[in-house]
Order: structure tokens, then sequence, then C-alpha cells
């Protein structure tokens, strides 16, 4: 798809973001996540910068929520592994309503065996704590999604987390 | 570089304060309702101990998170100056969110790291700075040009001063004892980020 059509997934997600004055993205990079990091480093509405760590983002998007900023996480699976005490002991009992985009390798053709191991932690994760979470598979469901979801967080004060599935993105293709 | 002109360059050279008593010489320098993130360890307890405000946040886990959660604020609040403090153990656990606050150019934010040489909470067990590590040294290594090491208390007082006065980033080593914290911090995490987004006045 032309990365620049109107209506790709990262161009909606951006929009929906904007809708609702999520002006802070923190992230560590992913491929997939490239058009997204793109349009948000595109857009002065925006502050958007890397960390060092996931863990770090999740603090940062939290902090600022406290002072009065929303913001977004965004990561690859593998970042997301890194999260389980970061937002069990963080976003949860303290009720912050962290944002998080986490783009789903490990499944649908990956290629890498740590990833699709590593990937299948987190879904176990969000369960065991009771985390809110979303995998979207198709273009015509990402806007109600995300749409939806910030509107609940923020209003019952706790973290949400929306997987982009290679359904949608297309993922990261074998490549030897 | 002026600000460094009265304090030790090294880590060996900085007095050993207390952290309860550093800790009210901060307190009460804050007069502009500023921030405060107590990281996890005895950090955030002697916070507690040293009266309470409710510009105050204090950690109950996610070690090493105080720096960034600061940040956020700051990010959020530009307005206000907001003060890390955290345990060397923890900062050595999230070393790159210094390297994070160095390039973003944080203005409004200052780091105080309580250095002890151990993870005390856990029993005492030596960290890295007690071999050798000098974080301050990192700090500046990350990019925060504005680091220093107390050499006291009144130099400790000194740079609190500076950091809310002049624009950040900033990083104040302090070498503390290994005396007990003064009180235990309540453990109520709803309560506790509540009474901060009050004091921030993000909510009313
Ligand atoms: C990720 C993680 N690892 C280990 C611990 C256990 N733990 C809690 S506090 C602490 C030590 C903190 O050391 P420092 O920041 O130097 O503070 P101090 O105890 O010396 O005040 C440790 C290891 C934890 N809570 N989380």
């Amino acid at each position: 798809m032309d990365e620049e059509a109107p209506g790709a997934w990262h161009e909606i997600v951006r929009d929906v973001l904007k809708r609702h004055q999520v002006k802070l993205v923190t992230y560590v990079p992913d491929n997939v996540l490239r058009p997204l990091i793109d349009a948000v480093h595109g857009d002065s509405f925006f502050t958007a910068f890397s960390c060092a760590r996931e863990e770090e983002a999740v603090g940062i998007v939290s902090g600022a929520w406290m002072g009065g900023l929303r913001g977004i996480v965004l990561m690859q699976t593998s970042g997301f592994a890194t999260l389980p005490n970061a937002i069990a002991s963080l976003a949860v009992p303290f009720q912050i309503p962290v944002l998080m985009m986490v783009s789903e390798r490990g499944t649908l053709g990956e290629f890498n065996i740590g990833q699709s191991l590593v990937a299948r932690t987190m879904r176990p994760v969000l369960q065991a704590l009771a985390v809110e979470h979303h995998t979207m598979t198709r273009l015509d469901e990402v806007e109600f999604i995300v749409d939806r979801s910030i509107t609940q967080a923020v209003a019952t004060q706790a973290p949400c987390v929306f997987i982009l599935s290679p359904l949608l993105t297309g993922g990261k293709v074998f490549a030897k | 570089m002026t600000f460094t002109a009265n304090h030790p360059a090294s880590r060996d050279q900085a007095k050993v304060m207390n952290r309860f008593d550093i800790t009210k010489r901060m307190v009460a320098r804050l007069k502009h309702d500023e921030a405060v993130i107590g990281g996890i360890g005895y950090t955030n307890f002697d916070l507690w101990a040293a009266g309470r405000r409710p510009q105050n946040f204090y950690m109950l886990g996610s070690m090493g998170l105080a720096v960034p959660i600061a940040l956020g604020v700051a990010l959020a609040q530009p307005q206000r100056k907001v003060i890390a403090l955290e345990g060397d153990g923890s900062i050595l656990m999230q070393v790159g969110s210094l390297a994070t606050v160095a390039a973003r150019k944080q203005k409004n934010l200052a780091i105080v790291i309580m250095d002890n040489g151990t993870y005390q909470i856990t029993g005492g067990q030596l960290t890295s700075t007690e071999l050798g590590a000098d974080i301050v040294a990192m700090a500046r290594g990350a990019g925060i040009a504005q680091s220093a090491w107390a050499a006291d208390e009144a130099a400790f007082e000194e740079l609190i001063e500076l950091s809310l006065r002049e624009d950040g980033p900033w990083l104040i080593g302090c070498r503390i004892d290994k005396e007990k914290p003064a009180e235990t911090t309540e453990r109520d995490p709803p309560r506790i980020r509540d009474q901060f987004m009050r004091g921030l006045g993000v909510k009313q």
C-alpha cells in the first residue's frame, strides 16, 4: 500500500491520537512502526522521541499523564516483553492510563525464532494483569478500536494496549 | 563552568552526608510548588518523612523510573521545576534515561542521586558505585554537562538553589551514610497519584 495514501493505518492512528489530545509519543523503534513514527515526527502537534528502554518510555508517559499531558508508547513485541514490571507496579496500581501500541512480531511468517518465542509471552502477561488490549487486523476497525479505547482508558484510569497485527500492517517479511 | 568551582571532581572527595538531613534541606528550599519524585529504595521514605507535600510522588516499585517519571512531569508542565530523587542502585538500572534527559535538554529538571554505595533496602549489598563507578561522570558522559558532586551540606544547598534558579538539566550527586530512613511511606498508590495530580493543579 502507498504509505502516503489517505487512510493508511498509521494516518488513522495519528488522526485519532490528535483528536484525543495525545501529544506525547515515546518509543523504541520498530520497522513496522516506521510510518507512524515518521508521521508524528512530521507533525508539530506531537512531541515525539526515542528512549533507551521501553520501561523508560512508560515512565515518561506516566509522569506526563500526572502532569496533565496525554501520551502513548510505541514498541515491538520484544519491547513489550520488558514491561510487565512497569505495568504491574506503576500503571496498574497507580491507575494511570498509559496507552501502548505494539507492532506484533513473532507470528504470521516470522523468520526469527527468538521473536516468535518472545511474542508468546505478550497475551498471557496482559491477561494476568487484566489489562485491556485489542489486536487490530483490519483497516476498517482501526479508528473504532483506538478511538473508543482511548476514551475508555481515560475514563477508567487504566492502561490499554493496541496490538498491530501483520494482517493490518503487512508485518516484516522474510529476509534471508 | 563556574557552578563546579566549589565542588569536588570525584566521588571520593565528596563528604558523606545523611539522606534525611539533606532531603529536609532540599524540601525547605522548595518555595514554588516544585514537583519531587521519590525513587524506590529508601529515597522516597525520607522524602515522605521530610513532610507531606502534595507535589511529592512516592514510588512503590518500578525500580529506576524516578528520572523518566520526573521527565514526563517536566514535559507536561514546563513552567514547574521538577526534581527526581533517586538511589544509586536504581539509576544504574536505568542509566540510559540520563541520555534521554540530556537529549531533551530538559530545562526544568534536576536529578538528585542519593549514593550510599549499596542496595540498602534489600540488605546493603554493594553497588558498583562503591567499586569505582562515578554517577556524576556517567551523567556528564551522557550529556548532562551540569552534573556535580555536592562537597558537603552547604554545597548541596547551593547546588539545589542553582538548579531551581537556572536552566537545567542538572544532576547533583550526594554521598550518603547508611542510616535507616526516618519513616515508612504509606503504600496507597491511588491516593498518592490523586494527591500528586491535585498538587500539580491537574485535578481540582
Ligand atoms: C526490577 C527490580 N529489581 C529488583 C528489585 C528489588 N529492589 C527493590 S529496592 C532495591 C534497591 C534500590 O537501591 P537504591 O536505589 O540504591 O536505593 P537504597 O535501597 O540504597 O535506598 C532493589 C534491588 C525491584 N524492586 N525491582
